[in-house]
């Protein structure tokens, strides 16, 4: 059952669309139609994100094909991305 | 593809045929809207400025009105003016006439001699033009003659994820038909100038994006309201917004993905083909109102929570990314874009449908806001009255 969103083929974050509890599996699709799944490492409330693979330390977090910050921490695939693990980063003007 | 409209004397083409009795100030707004009651196919709107207005904001009142004369959706207008206001009569017939050669009269309170002889010859005025109006048929046009209009307002988690989106998807089609699609609101590109800079077609329309966003902050900054430093708001934040940027990516995904071609200030005369950007507030009807005054036949609206959000010339088709707000606002709301987020159907699928609805609604179909009679309009301000 599909239960997130995401936006662009390269985001590597999606939305869940209801509340999701450690354990459960989360389910999207991609703008190919392709269909992805991943184990919730944490809990997801609606509307939040969550890693769709592993990202590094230091790493762009991608939504909307665009940065939106950078992973202050490792973040584990299924897991909540959210303040307590992205840094804002205000982007140089190139 | 095309759309049937009505071809104007001055070249453009209107998707409505509507005989616009327009308020030069506030001091004739209670007129105007008497006339309009009394014809059909006229419309008003409550002018709440006109007068004692510091210069940068009689601009813009100068632009919204004569720049809502010119809209194509215009047949022709009767101007009401109370005769001492700052917005002259003849200041705002030849403001009217540097853009468009259509039908026009005047009616001038003090000089006819009050309220009742004003609206007699208003209503006189106006039921002629709504006669010739109607003697006018539709013709075929391409689709490259359509500007469209892009909004989002009372705003949730949805309108970020399925609804702007969506509206992207459109304005990608159109501007692939060589048509035109204005993305607005200044307030919400703060965060992702970057982002926008880069869309730009030249270094031109790149510094001029810089600068209008810039221009804003500070605007914002001289009353007190510091936009970086409060947001994403406590709101956004247990809503599942992290940063300003992944916010206003939110926002500006409604003007979908093209290369931006030009930059116009608040109610200028949008004249170029392909995706542009107008300076606007994000209070939506006053950023309508920029877009109308523009030149923008139809308008697409985004709302999460729904909105009863309409204009008097323009169709304005709002659509939600969240169901039980299509559920529970239905009267408000034209199109129902939860299924980007459940599916079944795929993106491409949803967006056949809603290009259906905006041929339909350009074609004639009454949108919700226009069965509804909603003429609610604002024009922009800068500052208090003087």
């Amino acid at each position: 059952m599909r239960n997130a969103v995401i936006i662009s083929q390269t985001d590597n974050v999606a939305v869940a669309v209801e509340p999701v509890s450690a354990g459960a599996l989360l389910t999207w699709i991609t703008p190919d139609q392709t269909e992805h799944s991943v184990t919730a490492v944490t809990d997801i409330p609606i509307y939040h994100k969550f890693a769709v693979r592993d990202i590094a330390k230091g790493e762009k977090i991608v939504k909307y094909g665009e940065h939106i910050g950078e992973a202050g921490a490792d973040i584990r695939a299924g897991e909540h991305v959210h303040i307590h693990n992205v840094v804002s980063v205000r982007e140089k003007l190139v | 593809m095309t759309f049937s409209g009505y071809r104007r004397p001055d070249g453009r083409v209107g998707v409505r045929n509507h005989v616009l009795v327009l308020p030069a100030s506030v001091c004739a707004s209670d007129v105007t809207d008497k006339i309009a009651r009394r014809v059909e196919g006229a419309v008003s709107f409550h002018n709440q400025v006109g007068c004692s207005q510091v210069p940068a904001d009689e601009v813009w009142t100068m632009d919204v009105l004569s720049g809502y004369a010119a809209n194509p959706n215009v047949y022709g207008t009767v101007v009401v003016s109370l005769g001492c206001e700052n917005c002259q009569m003849d200041r705002v017939v030849a403001a009217i006439r540097e853009k468009t050669n259509k039908p026009l009269r005047q009616v001038i309170i003090q000089e006819v001699g009050g309220t009742l002889k004003a609206e007699a010859l208003g209503v006189q005025y106006a039921e002629e033009l709504a006669q010739e109006a109607a003697q006018q048929e539709r013709e075929e046009f391409p689709l490259s003659e359509l500007i469209l209009g892009t909004e989002c307002g009372g705003s949730d988690p949805t309108s970020g994820l399925a609804a702007n989106p969506l509206i992207g998807e459109i304005c990608d089609r159109l501007v692939d038909a060589d048509a035109t699609a204005i993305l607005s609101e200044t307030t919400e590109f703060i965060g992702a100038e970057h982002i926008l800079a880069r869309r730009a077609i030249n270094k031109e329309v790149r510094d001029r994006i810089l600068f209008i966003i810039q221009r804003y902050e500070e605007s914002l900054a001289r009353v007190g309201e510091l936009v970086r430093n409060g947001n994403p708001s406590p709101g956004n934040i247990a809503g599942g917004i992290t940063t300003l940027e992944e916010k206003s990516l939110g926002c500006i995904h409604k003007g979908g993905h093209r290369d931006i071609q030009a930059v116009y200030d608040y109610a200028r005369p949008v004249d170029k083909k392909g995706l542009v950007i107008m300076d606007t507030p994000g209070n939506d009807p006053s950023s309508i109102a920029g877009m109308v005054a523009g030149g923008a036949q139809v308008i697409i609206f985004s709302s999460g929570r729904g909105t009863p959000t309409g204009h008097p010339l323009v169709p304005v088709i709002k659509i939600t990314g969240n169901r039980e707000t299509w559920l529970k606002m239905r009267d408000n709301t034209d199109f129902d874009a939860s299924p980007v987020i459940y599916g079944p159907q795929s993106l491409a699928e949803i967006t056949d449908d809603l290009f259906g609805i905006l041929m339909e609604t350009v074609n004639g179909k009454k949108t919700r806001a226009e069965e509804l009679g909603f003429v609610e309009t604002a024009i922009a301000r800068v500052s208090n009255y003087a």
